[in-house]
């Protein structure tokens, strides 16, 4: 039984070989996003778990419980005396979030 | 139409693409080719008066614009002005390959000129930037650790502000007619606004508006040094580095903020799109572009 993995690339393929190529204008630019949305989402049904537990372990280090309590903390200057550790774990999430979203962007 | 642009004939009337809070459309009034941009039936955002006071002006300060055939409240109607203004065909096709060359220069010329536009043509507003971006952010709720350290660091290292001007707002690759002999205009004024002239410097750098060609930090086709060297040849006044640096982070920030916007258009049920929510998870670019760009990255 294919997962939902499976699903949304079947999905995808379909847009990219049936849809793309008998549509044109607005609907096939559309049908493009689309397909990348659809990349994305197979991306993060594969990596996504891991990373919530990265993250999680992550914001423990820096003694905050969510990244509402971190963006608060360097706000306020709670963190300045642990700027390098904040930076280095705020890039390592945004790499992650990349890795997902885009990961080509890491590339260049 | 035919009466408010004073012509006996219009045909050939069509909707463009592109702009996503104004319709376009081309049309031919007498045989001339013209453009006719309004707010939406029942979304009138106005201020189009505002826009055709600037574009006058800055035609009259040797800025490059289409000229202003007639305006109201909520529409305008300019000449036509042949060219490209999607930015990676003007990054990419061979058409416009001796144009690049030439486009940061003339960037800085054009920005110099902009930036004589006297500064009572017509009523701006003069918003102050970083509180505007903060205020933005914190109404979308979301929390964004990147864009507090960039906030921080903004708020540490303002450069002091030398000089009140006209400022386009949004000057940047994209907002340009390019033809293969270069920039033939300028285009969307509907962010003008009172502020620190190297604002659009700044802005004409951030990173997603090179569209991929990263290398050439001025929209994708120019060095910082052309921008800036033309910029001052041309009576625009000194560009401090430090200055344009701090200004091409908020631009990055303030791109980063508008993303979420876009996106929430779409999570709020305003405009269901799924552009705009892809767009939602290009907020993590701007982020990677500030937390390269703030000094003491890894």
């Amino acid at each position: 039984m294919p997962d939902a993995a499976a699903l949304v690339e079947a999905v995808r393929e379909f847009l990219e070989r049936d849809v793309m190529t008998s549509t044109e204008g607005r609907v096939q630019f559309h049908t493009r996003v689309a397909v990348n949305v659809l990349r994305m989402v197979e991306r993060e049904i594969n990596l996504g778990p891991d990373q919530v537990v990265r993250h999680a372990d992550g914001l423990v280090r820096l003694g905050v419980a969510d990244d509402a309590q971190l963006a608060a903390a360097i706000r306020e200057g709670r963190l300045d005396d642990r700027m390098d550790e904040v930076r280095a774990s705020v890039t390592e999430t945004v790499r992650q979030k990349l890795l997902v979203a885009n990961p080509k962007y890491l590339e260049d | 139409m035919a009466a408010l642009v004073d012509a006996s004939a219009v045909d050939g009337l069509r909707r463009l693409s592109g702009g996503a809070s104004r319709e376009t459309w081309s049309f031919t009034a007498d045989g001339r080719r013209l453009i006719l941009r309004r707010d939406p039936p029942g979304s009138t955002k106005g201020g189009m008066l505002m826009e055709a006071a600037l574009l006058r002006a800055a035609a009259d300060g040797g800025v490059p614009v289409p000229e202003v055939v007639a305006a109201g409240d909520d529409w305008i109607v300019m000449e036509h002005v042949d060219g490209q203004t999607i930015a990676r065909k003007i990054l990419r096709d061979d058409e416009y390959a001796a144009a690049r060359p030439r486009l940061a220069r003339q960037c800085g010329g054009i920005l110099a000129a902009l930036h004589r536009i006297r500064l009572d043509v017509t009523p701006l507003d003069e918003p102050e930037p970083l509180d505007t971006w903060r205020e933005t952010l914190d109404t979308l709720g979301q929390p964004h650790p990147a864009f507090e350290l960039a906030f921080r660091w903004l708020a540490e290292n303002r450069p002091a502000s030398t000089r009140r001007a006209v400022v386009h707002g949004d000057f940047r690759n994209g907002n340009f007619i390019v033809g293969p002999d270069g920039v033939r205009a300028i285009l969307d004024w509907e962010l003008a606004h009172i502020g620190d002239p190297i604002e659009d410097l700044g802005w004409l750098c951030v990173n997603a508006w090179r569209f991929g060609v990263r290398n050439k930090p001025v929209g994708g086709f120019g060095e910082y040094d052309e921008l800036v060297t033309a910029y001052e040849g041309a009576g625009g006044g000194t560009v401090d580095r430090d200055a344009l640096l701090w200004w091409e982070t908020l631009g990055t920030l303030k791109w980063g903020i508008m993303c979420i916007v876009q996106a929430t258009a779409h999570t709020s049920g305003a405009i269901r799109s799924v552009e705009l929510a892809a767009i939602g998870r290009r907020v993590c670019e701007n982020e990677w572009d500030l937390m390269q760009m703030l000094p003491g990255a890894p």
